[in-house]
């Protein structure tokens, strides 16, 4: 592998390998220590229902259900570690396949389908979540959390004297995006604003198709080098670090001392959507290498190892994880398409003439039809 | 003080202070964002040296020095970057206000203008509003350099989500400015530089009851019949306001009675108006410095046959720019619409 480029794994942080071997590193051991054998049982539930969504998710697609899907295999302990150090009032931007951290900002998983379904844009209330709606564009949200993180701050969340109420931003995106513009001026604005906003990158190694190699020459984690940036290298499919660097990344945007960028160094497990075709890009032996070092099968063999993972918990976490499944299929199924003129709906937050007189004739013309008889 | 106050106290009411007062279009908008800042904290400036050196067309003077870095912000040279954080500073429930340096640089915030600014509110089902305005100094006439005299209306009318409205007279001006900033919906506010020095009389007091989003909205949508006549229609909004009011002029005195509709609003646009003005003068005329081909004249042209076609008595006419890239300054003259050209235009269907 090499040492420098985008793909190295050089200076990681690992608190968990691949293994389930528990390593000591006494930098980061202080974010982490306050964690019980619960908290990491918790870890692992988060992980393994929003695999079993993401699973019934692309068998939907399959049965012609939903128009794409997008899986987040593989990436679940960087959003489970990250979304699970997140708190109120920090506020999350994600890009559009962050599933597992909108299941940490309780978001019902099912509700993200309707996008999917063809049904709506959005789907939840971002504000009931401090989850922001997806954003297709690919880095056009970065620019949008760094204002929102602008704001925070004139509103004297960021440093206000009291740690316990003060918040962050955290924007989720992904190799790909670092490449965009809005990326790299979201980076630039931030840092000269000292706003408090976390950027987390997934470097799950593909952009679709293209390598990271297609998008750096050297770790992601030194673009912000180049802004005064400071940043971290995290192994993204540990979920122990993934919450510690994140954990450290909050607490410094939060304190008023500005961004950090946080590179999780993971692998997209799966397609990039399900109109995707890895075989033509990558080899099976690379699919096998990363295979070995799945994020949830690394927690599991951590707490079967310590005693932690009773037949009795995972009887009850594959039950709810199948139970989720049901509920998902469910759901899915039974959505029908909202009224027809609701596509006029909220285009401006006032009226506008033209939407409403197309509104008014096409209301017209639908009920020419059915007035008429004329599909009587 | 109510009335038996003044009786008891022996005094009477000062004289008010005249709320009218002679501004250029550039003072006029920056008196009307200074009122707007003052009416409101959530109202913030965000741009290209708009701080200290008051923007390069000095619209915003004064405003960094009396409001200071927090509410007039000099941004990195950035536009996405600016519409971008605007949009996530909107979501926090900020107004904010920013100035696009030029028409020909505003290309960078197209994706944050077209695919997030407008269609934030519709992709919330309505939970999330963007009160974004979006200012730009636009059109030509002022010999400047390529990229500096674009018109470029029809590029961002035809994106479902954005308002867009260009004053044509300091009033205006000072109004819609404020209109834009409280309504709820995202504004791209054109000024014709060219006009930017033009004077005239403001009233700062009549748009004070009238911003709430509701009615600053309602009020940004109406076209103003600017002078009444009864043979032609010429149609114009912006820049070329003073042009079509010069060949209305110069009309009557030929004997053409012309009426001229400034549309201050391209989206939406008010063909309610338009078609009543059409069907009273059954000729059509278009001014516009933009393109025809693709613009907004063809717009209007394509309604009035829709709604007016029986009234007519002749073909639409546009007047604008040609399908070239805006030529150097020393051509400029003749690729606008100029007042001859106007008045040709008006002549073929006053004569058809």
């Amino acid at each position: 592998m090499d040492r420098h480029g985008p793909l190295s794994d050089d200076g990681l942080v690992t608190l968990l390998d691949r293994h389930g071997e528990r390593l000591a590193d006494p930098d980061w051991e202080p974010y982490v220590e306050h964690l019980t054998a619960e908290d990491l049982r918790g870890f692992w539930r988060d992980m393994t229902m929003t695999r079993a969504f993401d699973m019934e998710a692309t068998s939907l697609q399959r049965q012609g259900e939903l128009g794409l899907w997008v899986p987040a295999l593989g990436q679940e302990a960087a959003q489970i570690g990250s979304g699970r150090a997140i708190r109120e009032p920090d506020y999350v931007f994600p890009s559009y396949r962050e599933h597992g951290v909108a299941f940490t900002r309780g978001v019902d998983l099912p509700q993200i389908l309707t996008l999917f379904r063809g049904l709506e844009h959005g789907s939840w209330d971002p504000a009931a979540h401090s989850f922001h709606l997806y954003t297709l564009v690919i880095g056009a949200h970065s620019l949008h959390a760094t204002g929102y993180a602008m704001a925070m701050d004139r509103d004297g969340l960021v440093a206000s004297g009291n740690p316990d109420a003060d918040g962050a931003v955290v924007c989720y995106y992904g190799d790909g995006a670092t490449s965009q513009g809005d990326v790299n001026e979201a980076h630039i604005f931030a840092a000269v604003n000292d706003a408090p906003i976390v950027f987390f990158v997934q470097n799950n190694q593909f952009a679709i198709s293209e390598p990271t190699t297609r998008q750096a020459k050297v770790p992601l984690a030194r673009r912000a080098d180049g802004v005064g940036i400071p940043s971290v290298r995290v192994d993204g499919n540990d979920v122990l670090a993934s919450y510690a660097v994140t954990q450290w990344a909050l607490k410094h945007a939060r304190s008023g001392a500005g961004p950090v960028l946080i590179e999780a160094f993971t692998y997209r497990m799966g397609a990039h959507t399900t109109s995707d075709d890895p075989t033509r890009y990558r080899t099976r032996a690379d699919e096998e290498h990363w295979a070995q070092r799945d994020p949830i099968a690394r927690l599991e063999a951590y707490l079967l190892k310590h005693g932690e993972l009773s037949d009795e918990f995972r009887a009850e976490v594959e039950a709810e994880a199948k139970a989720l499944g049901k509920r998902t299929r469910e759901a899915v199924k039974s959505w029908e398409r909202p009224p027809l003129l609701t596509m006029f709906d909220h285009v401006y937050a006032e009226p506008h003439q033209q939407v409403e007189a197309e509104r008014a004739w096409f209301d017209r013309y639908q009920r020419s039809f059915t007035d008429e008889g004329a599909h009587a | 003080m109510t009335e038996t106050q003044h009786r008891a106290s022996g005094t009477t009411a000062p004289a008010p202070e005249s709320t009218i007062k002679t501004m250029t279009m550039a003072g006029a908008i920056n008196a009307g964002l200074r009122a707007a800042m003052e009416r409101d904290p959530k109202v913030l400036l965000m741009g290209e040296d708009i701080g200290a050196l008051g923007g390069v067309f000095r619209v915003t003077d004064g405003l960094h020095k009396d409001f200071g870095d927090a509410r007039v912000m000099d941004t990195p040279l950035a536009e996405s970057g600016i519409v971008g954080t605007a949009i996530g500073m909107s979501m926090r429930g900020y107004r904010p206000v920013v100035e696009i340096q030029f028409d020909g640089f505003i290309f960078p915030a197209f994706n944050q203008i077209t695919t997030q600014l407008a269609k934030m509110h519709y992709r919330s089902h309505g939970r999330i509003e963007v009160p974004v305005v979006i200012r730009v100094p636009f059109a030509g006439g002022i010999g400047a350099v390529e990229h500096h005299s674009e018109s470029i209306e029809a590029l961002f009318a035809h994106t479902a989500g954005l308002r867009l409205v260009s004053p044509a007279n300091p009033q205006d001006a000072y109004d819609m400015i404020q209109q834009s900033i409280f309504s709820p919906d995202p504004v791209l506010f054109l000024e014709p530089k060219a006009r930017y020095w033009d004077k005239g009389d403001v009233d700062t007091a009549a748009v004070r009851t009238r911003l709430d989003g509701a009615t600053a909205t309602a009020d940004l949508g109406r076209a103003r019949i600017a002078r009444t006549g009864s043979d032609v229609t010429l149609v114009a909004y912006g820049p070329t306001m003073r042009t079509a009011m010069q060949a209305a002029e110069v009309a009557a005195s030929e004997g053409t009675s012309v009426e001229v509709v400034d549309l201050r609003s391209i989206s939406p646009l008010d063909f309610t108006t338009v078609i009543r003005s059409a069907k009273r003068t059954g000729r059509v005329v278009v001014v516009h410095e933009a393109p025809t081909l693709h613009g907004v004249g063809a717009e209007i042209a394509a309604r009035v046959s829709e709604e007016a076609f029986y009234h007519l008595h002749a073909p639409v006419l546009r007047v604008g720019g040609f399908h070239t890239p805006y030529p150097g300054a020393k051509f400029e003259h003749d690729y606008l619409p100029t007042l001859d050209r106007v008045l040709d235009a008006v002549d073929r269907v006053a004569k058809h």
